[in-house]
């Protein structure tokens, strides 16, 4: 079960969500992720500190360098919500298919 | 094959799609007409919804009360915002668990598609106090409770 606050705090600040478009396109490191960004490293890597302790990336070390990537639980917990809406909203609607028909074959 | 599509817009919003086989107006009426609500929203086997206002006009109140077998129960109220017969259906609502959850924003459209009707809806996602409580309710009490969730934004 991930940490839906830290999630959501995670998602919060702009940076974060930018970092994470970023890094959607796949793994870069450290470096790369400051570059659009104007901001010091120092800076970048507190943010990167709270979306990896959000669970939202991952890290690894490879020589000198910390490459992070999305993590593939990043957002389980909406994702896990609007699985059960979705599910439940199929129920409805399939009942409306029946309503339906009944009211147009009147 | 689910005849109901998902999508996610941005960190905020959903939107599903859904075909049926009847005019946008008659998929509008069953959208607002609490003699059809009370036939077909009502989450899973075994709830009723013995109580439905639906006052057709911008600003009319929202109502829906929902009851099970075993006389547990839970309601809704909310506003219309915006109504074009039979195209859109604009409205904002709340459940109360008892407490009141954080207003609700969910915009319907029917357009008409292959000799019957596309429906869109779309909705704000729950913030992140509000999906946590409604997590927090489910975990507690297992499948009833994602009706609850459902009932919430739809």
């Amino acid at each position: 079960m991930i940490n839906l606050d830290a999630t959501f705090s995670a998602l919060a600040d702009p940076t974060r969500r930018a970092i994470l478009a970023r890094l959607c396109q796949g793994e870069t490191t450290a470096l790369d992720l400051a570059k659009p960004f104007a901001m010091s490293q120092p800076a970048i890597s507190r943010h990167l500190a709270v979306l990896e302790q959000a669970g939202l990336i991952e890290s690894r070390v490879e020589g000198s360098k910390r490459p992070r990537r999305l993590s593939a639980t990043a957002l389980d917990g909406i994702d896990e919500w609007l699985g059960m809406l979705r599910k439940a909203l199929e129920t409805n609607y399939d009942r409306l298919d029946r309503v339906l028909e009944a009211l147009e074959g009147q | 094959m689910s005849k109901l599509h998902l999508q996610r817009v941005g960190d905020t919003q959903a939107v599903f799609t859904r075909q049926f086989a009847a005019s946008p107006e008659s998929v509008y009426k069953a959208h607002m007409e609490p003699s059809l609500l009370q036939q077909w929203l009502l989450g899973p086997e075994g709830w009723s919804m013995p109580v439905c206002v639906s006052e057709n006009k911008v600003g009319g109140q929202i109502r829906y009360e929902w009851v099970n077998e075993d006389g547990q129960g839970f309601y809704l109220t909310g506003e219309f915002t915006e109504l074009c017969p039979f195209s859109k259906i604009s409205q904002v609502q709340r459940m109360f668990l008892p407490d009141p959850t954080p207003d609700s924003h969910v915009e319907t459209t029917f357009e008409p598609r292959d000799g019957g009707t596309l429906m869109t809806l779309r909705m704000n996602l729950p913030s992140k106090e509000a999906l946590e409580e409604m997590l927090a309710t489910g975990m507690e009490s297992g499948m009833e409770d994602s009706y609850v969730r459902l009932e919430t934004l739809n």
